[in-house]
């Protein structure tokens, strides 16, 4: 009874043990038999889920700490500030993560540090190893910032602190490399990929899509967080990055559809067969609907709004990048690709590993804490600082609640 | 450069081939319909009497050389493109990247291996011909340069131009292959997709790559500059109102 009661309190905690339990369950099976007895991956569909999921989405949805630390430390848009440091945390989530998922999906897991030592410089794959370890690794120094701010280490701290722009300029150069280099990892395969997504301009398109997707993962972040460490929303400040969004997503759509016109692609939406529902879910869900949102100032000071168009365009990207790895092979493959139960088991493991992370982060360190002469400076904001002053010392209550 | 030349009009589908690439490799009888981690080539029959070989295509400028991040893969100046599996970390990259969908994984191990056709890559450098081409009782696939074999096989094309199409398959797709067919149009249509172009693969890849250094550069400069520049405006911008007000607000670091 006592049980049963703890479950109807905590029905996100079960649903996470029961994910923990699947998910150790397919990795035992995934080690002991290998790929063929975990996942529906086949030699004519050799990257899957994981590959689509967790390594080529999960990048992308890490954007957000190199896109804002970007505007933050180089651009000094101060008043960003506040959403910083939770999209560094969830950027170094995200790259472990990813890393985990590599570590899953190839074949030979214990040799994932043979690129670092066996190079060979013409291949894209080897240079996405090389920025993405170099890139967690940077944002593990970003995140030591805040443990020596806790630990109250001031010495450390203050090196640091110092030690921010050089870390921000070397985030922003390794992302722009990697992010681009997932699209150009396709460059490899024309009259392979369908043609409503192979294109030369794919490191252009991944990039942008990375940075739009940076910044509306920070308001579905923010969104979320507030939610659960009771906090308030920053209102103006989650619009003004739904602002930013439009325009990135409005040159995005402009380069996209002018690719596909000019190549002369979009022929292929009709009739509307499989591919061409993909292509539109990705364009019309993911881009338009949410730009429109984002664009009009009516629509998008309604908060709601604001995160479900947000939402939708993380979704959508995500779709982007499930068409270029996956979908747009189903045509010359003949075949249709679905994940297994134990595909989906692994990458929900990765969430709910991700999302207690966070939880736990934000419980220990100086997440959502910034310095005090912060909010003398900047007065958009100190409201919201004050606000988190007040609840700072129930914020370890109010989260116990939630996992 | 070594090469195999494989005549469609020559093939009598008997499979000889098929069977010296198993005995060569240590691969299973069966199955020997597909390409597969245990089979290497086999012939796909087109009715009528004809078939052609399906095998690695060994490119000059292959795109699964390119691919591989740790350099597993490597065309020899000999001729095969040789799979080195001490290096292979198994991402699968060259799967995705070959034009022709040859290599294949061995899914049902935890120690998995690329496997394909590596051109009897130990007679070749001992200067023997393929276990395949020393097989085959009519000379469908034959062994040799891969200049001279282009030549013999634009001279059987003029020789027998009804039943030979005017093309030599893999003297110029993606880049060229070093194993080159001829035979009848009808065959190398089915055989091949029309739309590979002619240029080497990777190439479009290097394009990317090649710039890595000069865009770190710029852009990295840029980004200091920038953010020169706007410390710069914010500081004269605080000291003008720390002047007219006096009231501190204004101060940056």
């Amino acid at each position: 009874m006592k049980a049963i009661n703890w479950m109807l309190e905590h029905p996100w905690r079960v649903v996470g043990i029961v994910v923990m339990i699947a998910g150790l369950y397919a990795t035992w099976v995934r080690f002991t038999q290998g790929l063929g007895a975990a996942t529906n991956l086949s030699d004519d569909f050799p990257w899957g889920m994981w590959i689509g999921v967790d390594v080529m989405s999960g990048v992308m949805l890490a954007a957000g700490g190199f896109t804002i630390s970007a505007l933050v430390y180089i651009f000094q848009v101060k008043r960003w500030q506040p959403v910083a440091r939770p999209a560094v945390l969830t950027a170094f989530l995200g790259y472990v993560l990813v890393g985990g998922g590599i570590f899953f999906d190839i074949g030979r897991s214990f040799r994932i540090w043979h690129p670092l030592v066996m190079w060979n410089h013409h291949s894209v794959m080897w240079e996405v190893a090389w920025c993405v370890t170099l890139y967690t690794t940077v944002l593990g120094m970003e995140l030591l910032t805040f443990l020596f701010e806790k630990l109250e280490k001031e010495k450390l701290a203050h090196i640091f602190h110092h030690l921010t722009f050089p870390l921000t300029l070397a985030a922003v150069l390794l992302s722009m490399l990697h992010q681009s280099s997932l699209g150009s990892l396709f460059l490899l395969v024309p009259g392979r990929l369908d043609p409503l997504w192979y294109s030369r301009l794919l490191p252009f398109l991944f990039f942008i899509s990375a940075i739009a997707v940076g910044l509306t993962m920070t308001i579905v972040e923010s969104t979320l967080s507030a939610r659960a460490f009771g906090r308030c929303i920053e209102g103006p400040l989650l619009q003004s990055v739904g602002k930013a969004a439009a325009w990135v997503m409005g040159f995005y759509l402009a380069l996209r559809m002018g690719d596909v016109i000019y190549r002369g692609a979009y022929t292929e939406l009709w009739p509307l067969d499989r591919a061409a529902w993909f292509f539109l879910a990705e364009i019309v869900v993911g881009v338009i609907i949410p730009l429109i949102i984002f664009a009009y100032p009516s629509l998008r000071q309604n908060t709601r709004y604001l995160y479900h168009a947000a939402q939708l365009t993380v979704l959508g990207f995500v779709i982007h990048r499930l068409n270029v790895g996956i979908t747009g092979f189903e045509v010359i493959k003949g075949k249709i690709y679905t994940p297994s139960w134990m595909e989906v088991a692994i990458t929900l493991m990765f969430v709910t590993i991700g999302v207690t992370g966070f939880n736990l982060a934000c419980r220990y360190l100086p997440i959502f804490e910034t310095e005090a002469e912060d909010s003398e400076r900047l007065e958009s904001w100190s409201i919201w600082v004050r606000q988190l002053a007040a609840t700072k010392g129930s914020a370890s209550q109010v989260s116990e609640g939630k996992s | 450069m070594k090469a195999l030349l494989y005549d469609i009009n020559l093939c009598i589908g008997c499979e000889a081939c098929v069977d010296a690439c198993k005995e060569h490799n240590g691969l299973p009888e069966e199955p020997r319909d597909k390409l597969c981690a245990t089979n290497f080539t086999h012939l796909v029959d087109v009715g009528d009497d004809e078939f052609y070989r399906r095998m690695c295509m060994h490119c000059v400028d292959p795109a699964c050389a390119s691919a591989c991040p740790v350099g597993a893969l490597q065309k020899t100046p000999e001729g095969p493109v040789t799979y080195d599996y001490d290096k292979c970390i198994g991402c699968r990259y060259c799967m995705v990247a070959c034009p022709f969908s040859v290599p294949r994984y061995e899914w049902d191990t935890a120690t998995p291996r690329v496997r394909k056709c590596e051109m009897c890559k130990d007679l070749v450098a001992e200067g023997k011909p393929t276990a395949c081409a020393a097989a085959c009782p009519t000379g469908a696939t034959a062994f040799g340069e891969r200049d001279e074999l282009i030549a013999e096989a634009w001279k059987r094309i003029s020789a027998d131009p009804d039943n030979y199409a005017h093309h030599v398959f893999g003297e110029e797709e993606v880049g060229g292959t070093s194993v080159l067919m001829i035979g009848p149009k009808e065959v190398l249509d089915v055989a091949f997709d029309a739309d590979l172009p002619d240029e080497a693969l990777p190439e479009r890849t290097w394009a990317v790559m090649s710039r890595i250094p000069a865009a770190v550069g710029v852009v990295g400069v840029g980004l200091i500059g920038i953010n020169w520049i706007i410390r710069r405006r914010m500081a004269l911008a605080a000291e003008g109102e720390t002047d007219s007000t006096n009231d501190g607000h204004g101060e940056v670091q």
